[in-house]
């Protein structure tokens, strides 16, 4: 078994033995989009481009809540001195963690998002490519916020910073991602930005891995 | 005398020290020259724009301000690697001493930009340019570096946590550059920075006066910073005690 499945099996066990901290992220995000419409007006027109803006910053606020579940366990119980220890590459590891988050907590996003769309009255149409982005965008997403995880790991009230730290990256893969979305919605040809948001997210998934490898040592020194 | 003695020399604070106290009053001093002469060129000699009448002349703030803000980056995630992979603190230091002029840069910037979009493009700001929201991104990533940096109470380590964030926030760099080459939005094209310039002579040499002008005063300014941060991680040491006495040079 390589060490990139076992580490990714006993993560993935390890979230869904947790599965009510997996909640926690999409509650927050259903609570968001719900305060919305409550603060503007429920007309249809105005709420329906507003809200596929408003569906996907909610979801990158809310993967930011799943941040501490990615380091903060192991590190609490020494497993990560021990990962930083192993003869495997960190980076392998790094990578196995985050598909094991990505799957634990960006897959039921995939779900929820487009339920929140469809509350704005977001025509069925859409759906598919707000899913297909997101699904393209989730990847980077959930390696920009291992990085500021990695970068605030051994801080003890990193709550606050890591917004700063993770969502200015983030800012491409919300522009792409609702630009792809705003363009469904209007009918027209969304392979652009869908591209970008490929491109993006196999930059970050190729490179990523060894900035937050860099970030966890630097952190554990 | 070889790239290793010259290494070794940047890595050690106090010839950092004494070259930045001996470089400053150069730099202020000509730094003062080149923004009055370029100041002088820019708002009174240079010929008014055939499109834009006598607003363009912010250029002479706002490119060189864009500029220094992108450099500064660059050689503040520069500075912040070296400090990484060599464990050479002066590099820190030089790291964050750049971070909060680099960023008042970016946002003169932005605000300056701001100025000249409201007569010519009809708008202070665009959200959806490239430009300028890679250009907000760049001013994020320094406050990010400073803010984490801030963050930690061991120095050392903060300096190197937020030396990782530097460096993989440079690839922001080049995508402001190239943003106006990639997409056609608000902001336009490269004027200067290309293989045939489309700016007039006398328009562009009180440019290249304030760019200098504007860049020497960004150094005297980062030079003065790191003077600080060196005296502010050595105020234990022998020598920074002997300099700050007068007892030596």
């Amino acid at each position: 078994m390589s060490v990139f499945s076992a580490i990714y099996m006993r993560d993935l066990r390890l979230h869904f033995r947790k599965w009510p901290e997996l909640l926690n992220p999409l509650i927050f995000f259903a609570v968001v989009t719900t305060l919305f419409p409550l603060a503007m007006t429920p007309e249809r027109a105005i709420l329906q481009p507003l809200g596929i803006g408003v569906a996907w910053v909610a979801a990158f606020l809310a993967s930011l809540l799943a941040l501490d579940g990615l380091f903060r366990s192991d590190v609490d119980d020494g497993a990560m001195e021990q990962l930083l220890l192993s003869p495997a590459p960190l980076g392998v590891t790094v990578l196995a963690k985050i598909a094991a988050h990505w799957t634990a907590s960006a897959v039921p996003l995939l779900v929820v998002v487009p339920l929140a769309a469809l509350s704005f009255r977001v025509p069925l149409d859409v759906l598919p490519t707000m899913i297909g982005a997101l699904a393209l965008a989730t990847p980077a997403l959930s390696v920009f916020v291992a990085l500021g995880a990695a970068l605030t790991v051994s801080l003890r009230t990193g709550g606050s910073i890591i917004g700063l730290l993770v969502l200015p990256l983030c800012a491409p893969l919300l522009i792409f991602g609702a630009r792809a979305t705003d363009l469904a919605l209007g009918g027209e040809p969304v392979a652009a930005p869908l591209y970008f948001l490929g491109a993006l997210s196999v930059l970050a998934v190729s490179l990523g891995p060894l900035a937050v490898a860099a970030g966890l040592r630097v952190g554990m020194e | 005398m070889s790239l290793k003695s010259w290494f070794h020399r940047f890595g050690s604070a106090p010839f950092v020290y004494r070259l930045c106290s001996a470089l400053a009053p150069w730099f202020a001093g000509a730094a003062v020259l080149l923004i009055i002469a370029g100041l002088i060129g820019g708002l009174g000699l240079a010929p008014e724009d055939y499109l834009q009448g006598d607003s363009f002349r912010i250029m002479y703030i706002h490119f060189p301000a864009a500029a220094i803000g992108m450099g500064g980056y660059v050689a503040m995630a520069f500075a912040a690697a070296v400090g990484f992979i060599w464990h050479l603190k002066i590099g820190h230091a030089a790291a964050a001493a750049i971070a909060p002029l680099g960023a008042v840069f970016m946002t003169l910037a932005l605000i300056t930009g701001a100025i000249w979009g409201r007569p010519t493009w009809g708008t202070y700001w665009e959200w959806g340019d490239a430009r300028l929201m890679s250009s907000l991104l760049l001013v994020f990533l320094y406050l990010g570096y400073m803010a984490l940096r801030a963050a930690y109470e061991e120095r050392d380590k903060g300096d190197r946590v937020a030396a990782v964030l530097a460096v993989v926030g440079v690839v922001n760099v080049p995508i402001i550059h190239y943003s106006v080459n990639w997409w056609n939005t608000l902001h336009q094209g490269s004027t200067v920075t290309r293989s045939d310039p489309t700016i007039t002579g006398d328009m562009l040499w009180p440019l290249i006066f304030t760019f200098f002008g504007l860049g020497l005063l960004f150094a005297w300014m980062t030079l003065n910073r790191l003077r600080g941060e060196i005296v502010e991680r050595e105020q234990h040491t022998r020598w920074l005690q002997d300099v700050l006495a007068g007892t030596a040079r």
